[in-house]
């Protein structure tokens, strides 16, 4: 994490949460694990305020504490998470997103949750409920049964999950990470390693049971309203119709991080197309294929069986997108003719200069100019081959390359530090749409970063 | 690098290689830091304000405003005045943070262990056992030892002081030598010669 991302990080605390809290956390992120009295030393505030900051940090999900360095018998450690802390960016996406599916019920259960860390259904419901009751005209009153029906859909689709029970060590369960070894840290389980993860309980006995946003489902939804709207650019609305057919059917069962969904036939996908869309089957086959056969490969072929087994891409998918998407950066910023360049060296991967002049048909000395206004901004990188052992500068090729994913990562520390600068500078309204603009940026690139990392070393980002 | 020491002028390589031709005009070199804000070739793309963003950023201020009442935002104690008013009895006084509303309904942090209090009282009883020892076996070993670990307590807490006034001077003590010991070899030896 950069000093960049805690800076963000203490800013987001600091409106949310006030400046003790803020405090706190920016001192756990920067100095690691840290035990109560360590951190009431360091940042010379009154024990209280510091557990009722630590309280509000666990509360929420942004710090988890477990047995520190000397092992159970020691005092406990407090850690930080930085990513979760930047999520809080992406509240009013999450809020939205809940109110597009789910509306204006589902909208409040998700703000409610958002708001408070954890809550337990009874009095998210009850909250909900009135809160809609006094929204409503006189007389009308929300009823329960509704919030309880929006607030079940959001658990099945695994937008909100169970909290993991968490014993006074605060390793969570049985289910971690159960080594012998006394050195190593049990880390807190993941929620879904929970059996009742996602079950609903009785609404009047639930105490105890504390519900939490899943992050991750959020994020996975967004990845994938990302691909279908590329499809609906690239091809047409149809397409992309298929394609989000395609994913909602494997929405729940594909996990996390992986580079394909599950292969489905073209049966299923036609018996699961909306009504509205009254295409015949073999009209489906045609925009399939056309699908499969598109330089993105959104979709690939699979197999035979049920009419053609299809799947999506995600990865590939994703990974064009975040390529695209610097392009794009380049063109915005440096000019179409220097965009130029930088597609060529995406392409190509290792290029002379020489070589670029004469590829990209610039003339030598505007190509020198924009190559290095790439490479000063660190946007393209140079690459040293040595003819002979001794790296005489006469006798070396110097290749210019593109690191995407390096690359990607600098974009996106560009983006949190936009984000702090405008947080921190007067708040006119063009600031906030620019923030959230920019958190929508901020969010697509982090996406693609993610998955970038997964992404086999020596897929081919050939292109058109 | 290159051209430095005899010769200079002289490059390691041939200026062809990195791609500047002869008598090519190279552009002016450098001799002060960037501008802080040079000038903009190309204009940033205008900022989409659909619905959906402008949606979203009332969300955004409607979250950070509701943040605000809820117990979790923490105010620090509000600073103490300089002189006790007379009005201050009529002030209604807030509480310095909001937290006394919401005790965390989860077990939410871990009681945190009170060892170094149980290890006070255990010294306190043991000082107190060795105490009475004392007074029935008044023996000198038994108050040396007890001296002793009263010393040690005593030096533990005294020792950071003793440093610090011990380093008020920029000297360490032990390296000085006041000279008391200066010829006290005797001087047997004159087999070599003293310098």
């Amino acid at each position: 994490m950069t000093a960049q991302e805690v800076r963000l990080c203490g800013l987001l605390l600091q409106e949310h949460f006030g400046e003790v809290v803020e405090k706190m956390g920016t001192e756990l992120l920067r100095s690691g694990a840290l035990n109560l009295r360590a951190l009431a030393h360091q940042t010379s505030t009154p024990l209280d305020l510091v557990k009722k900051s630590l309280c509000v940090l666990v509360q929420h999900g942004m710090c988890v504490f477990g047995p520190g360095r000397r092992g159970p018998g020691g005092p406990v450690e407090y850690t930080a998470n930085c990513e979760r802390i930047l999520y809080m960016l992406r509240y009013p996406r999450y809020i939205y997103t809940a109110k597009s599916l789910y509306g204006d019920t589902g909208e409040l259960v998700i703000e409610e949750i958002l708001q408070r860390g954890q809550m337990t259904m009874s009095s998210t419901v009850r909250t909900v409920a009135d809160r809609l009751t006094h929204s409503m005209e006189d007389g009308q009153s929300m009823e329960y049964s509704e919030v309880i029906t929006a607030f079940t859909r959001l658990v099945e689709t695994h937008f909100l999950q169970r909290c993991p029970p968490v014993d006074s060590m605060g390793t969570a369960g049985k289910a971690s990470s159960g080594s012998s070894d006394a050195s190593a840290v049990p880390q807190p389980a993941r929620p879904e390693t929970h059996p009742d993860c996602y079950l609903i309980p009785q609404v009047c006995g639930d105490e105890g049971i504390f519900w939490q946003v899943n992050f991750e489902r959020f994020h996975l939804h967004f990845r994938h309203q990302s691909i279908i709207s590329a499809v609906a650019s690239k091809l047409d609305p149809t397409s992309s119709e298929i394609v989000r057919t395609m994913l909602r059917l494997s929405e729940v069962t594909t996990p996390a991080n992986t580079a394909h969904t599950q292969a489905l036939s073209a049966n299923e996908i036609f018996r699961a197309l909306p009504v509205s869309y009254n295409i015949s089957r073999p009209i489906l086959d045609q925009y399939l294929t056309l699908l499969v056969d598109d330089p993105m490969e959104f979709v690939s072929k699979t197999g035979d069986s049920g009419g053609g087994m299809y799947v999506v891409n995600l990865h590939r998918a994703l990974a064009n997108l975040a390529r695209v998407t610097l392009e794009s950066v380049v063109q915005e910023r440096f000019g179409s003719r220097s965009a130029r360049i930088f597609r060529l060296l995406l392409r190509k991967r290792h290029l002379e200069q020489k070589q670029v002049e004469d590829f990209a048909m610039i003339p030598a000395k505007e190509a020198k100019d924009m190559l290095y206004t790439l490479l000063s901004q660190n946007l393209v990188q140079l690459q040293e081959i040595p003819k002979t052992p001794d790296f005489a500068p006469s006798r070396t090729f110097y290749l210019y390359t593109v690191n995407q994913l390096p690359t990607a990562r600098l974009l996106l520390h560009n983006c949190y530090k936009v984000h702090t600068h405008t947080h921190t500078t007067n708040t006119h309204h063009t600031h906030y749409i620019q923030r959230v603009w920019i958190s929508t940026v901020v969010l697509f690139i982090t996406l693609f970063v993610k998955v970038m990392c997964c992404v086999d070393v020596c897929v081919n980002f050939c292109v058109f | 690098y290159a051209g430095r020491g005899r010769g200079r002028g002289q490059l390691s390589f041939s200026i062809e290689a990195v791609g500047i031709g002869k008598g090519e005009n190279l552009p002016p070199s450098t001799v002060q830091p960037t501008q802080l804000f040079p000038p903009l070739e190309h204009k940033p793309v205008p900022l989409q304000t659909s619905e959906e963003a402008e949606y979203m950023l009332a969300l955004k201020q409607e979250f950070r405003g509701a943040m605000k009442t809820l117990p979790f935002y923490i105010r620090p104690a509000a600073p103490k005045k300089d002189v006790e008013r007379y009005s201050d009895k009529y002030q209604s006084t807030e509480p310095s943070d909001n937290t006394i509303e919401w005790t965390p309904e989860n077990p939410v942090i871990p009681k945190e262990s009170k060892k170094p209090r149980v290890n006070k009282e255990e010294i306190i009883r043991k000082l107190e056992t060795l105490e009475k020892k004392e007074e029935e076996v008044s023996s000198d070993e038994e108050e040396g030892e007890k001296k002793k670990t009263e010393e040690e307590e005593a030096e533990g807490e005294e020792e950071y002081d003793e440093e610090e006034f011990e380093e008020e001077t920029d000297y360490i003590m032990s390296y000085f030598d006041n000279g008391e010991e200066f010829g006290a070899d005797s001087d047997d030896n004159m087999d070599e010669a003293i310098y």
